[in-house]
């Protein structure tokens, strides 16, 4: 039963870029795809989108980060949700965020980032995918 | 084993931990049979929470109302459960949950615990586990829990039966909205409250709702009408006021007794749904009808609508086909 259940999803802009059109072309296409998106909003400080995760106890939290400061933003809030104990929730997201970076941020526990080009299908069966897994060790647990 | 887990997530929820509230609703949400258990052995702690609903058309500004009505409950050191609704869609299943956009400065007041549902093929406005969160709000202690609905258009008026008071949310412009509305959203309210009231056509809109309730003709005296109240959410005017009005209102109503028959009347309208879904359940998957309906129209059927049901049903042996013209 647990596996039909809609994937629940936070979508969120941290930091103080304000150019949100990204984050809903990505709720609108997750949504589409028959998820539920809890769109939580611009300039949103790690310690809030933490907040809103737990209260909304969704599978995963996609963030767009443009500003240049994902190398803080994302492992600050994969720290506070483990802190939580939010552990098994995906963290993804997108922006401007070179490959090198992106790769070191997967090694310390944050899932994939999608940069500019990504196709909205990859993104969407990525959390699929990925939501399924993640459920599928939590139930066997 | 398991049992203990279960124990322990209600408990603390109780206690006060917000990631246990969190996943007692998932729980109720998904209609996991550990909640279903639990729910049975808390139920004596729940009752103290005052229970508002907040509905109205697309647009009226209610979410920018509950986020005022929050804060002004915060403001008098009352903490608040809120549930907001939005719908899914028939399509996709998916769902834009955009509710806290509006209540963003909420979100790291500890007294303030915000949760987003999808109407997942609901169409009363509300979701089918919309009683259940409140519960859940309830017995993690908060003193009031608001219950937001979707938009609605003339006959969602699930929420008049899920909570204490119903609060209807109107604005200029919505002329026409109170004549469509006359039959169902109109009966729901107990109290109105006409907001964006800073934008031309308040007047006028208080006096055509006024209108409208006359002909509703309900004990017919203006004081058994319910109250009208103006407001502007987004500046913050009247919604001090209506906060302590509507708390007001449920204080009345315990008083009188109505409040107690009214939770009794949702209680028992819950039941019915409860039973409702659990039978349709043993007639469609657990005796199997809809699989049998699946062999006849698979086989070509011949029979009309009224005369595959009576088969399927008087196969069943079921008194039920009699009923059937």
């Amino acid at each position: 039963m647990t596996h039909d259940e809609p994937i629940r999803v936070l979508v969120a802009k941290p930091g103080l870029d304000g150019h949100d059109r990204g984050a809903k072309v990505v709720a609108a296409a997750l949504r589409d795809a028959g998820m539920e998106v809890v769109y939580g909003g611009l300039h949103k400080t790690p310690e809030a989108i933490v907040a809103m995760a737990v209260q909304e106890d969704v599978d995963a939290v996609g963030l767009s980060v443009l500003s240049g400061a994902h190398m803080t933003l994302f492992p600050e809030v994969r720290r506070r949700l483990d802190e939580a104990g939010a552990n098994d929730v995906l963290l993804t997201g997108g922006g401007i965020i070179p490959v090198a970076d992106a790769e070191a941020l997967t090694e310390g526990g944050v899932g994939r980032l999608f940069g500019p080009g990504t196709s909205l299908d990859e993104l969407v069966n990525y959390i699929q995918v990925e939501v399924a897994r993640r459920r599928a060790v939590k139930t066997s647990a | 084993m398991i049992l203990v887990g279960q124990t322990d997530l209600a408990t603390r929820t109780a206690d006060g931990d917000v990631s246990a509230c969190a996943r007692l609703m998932t729980w109720a949400e998904r209609g996991d049979a550990r909640y279903a258990e639990l729910a049975c052995g808390f139920a004596d702690r729940l009752g103290s929470a005052v229970r508002i609903g907040v509905t109205g058309p697309p647009g009226a500004g209610k979410s920018t109302l509950v986020d005022g009505l929050v804060r002004a409950w915060r403001g008098a050191d009352r903490s608040v459960g809120v549930v907001a609704v939005d719908p899914s869609s028939p399509f996709t299943g998916g769902a834009l949950l955009g509710d806290r956009v509006r209540m963003a400065d909420l979100t790291l007041d500890p007294g303030v615990f915000i949760r987003s549902m999808a109407t997942r093929g609901e169409f009363g406005g509300l979701a089918r586990a919309t009683d259940d969160v409140a519960d859940v709000l309830d017995l993690a202690g908060y003193d009031v829990v608001l219950l937001e609905t979707v938009g609605v258009g003339q006959s969602e008026v699930d929420v008049a039966r899920s909570c204490d008071v119903t609060l209807v949310v109107l604005h200029p412009g919505a002329g026409d909205t109170i004549q469509a509305m006359k039959a169902g959203l109109l009966e729901a309210a107990d109290l109105y409250v006409v907001n964006k009231d800073d934008l031309p056509g308040g007047d006028a809109l208080v006096a055509q709702l006024e209108e409208a309730l006359e002909l509703r003709g309900e004990g017919g005296s203006r004081a058994t009408r319910p109250p009208i109240l103006r407001a502007s959410a987004a500046g913050g005017e009247g919604v001090v006021e209506l906060a302590d009005q509507l708390l007001a209102t449920v204080e009345g109503s315990r008083a009188d007794g109505s409040l107690q028959r009214r939770r009794d009347q949702n209680l028992s309208r819950r039941v019915r749904r409860l039973v409702e879904g659990r039978l349709l359940q043993r007639a469609w998957v657990d005796q199997g009808l809809a699989e049998r309906l699946d062999l006849a129209m698979a086989d070509g059927v011949t029979l009309s609508a009224h005369a595959l049901a009576r088969t399927l049903l008087d196969d069943q042996g079921d008194d039920e086909a009699s009923l059937l013209p």
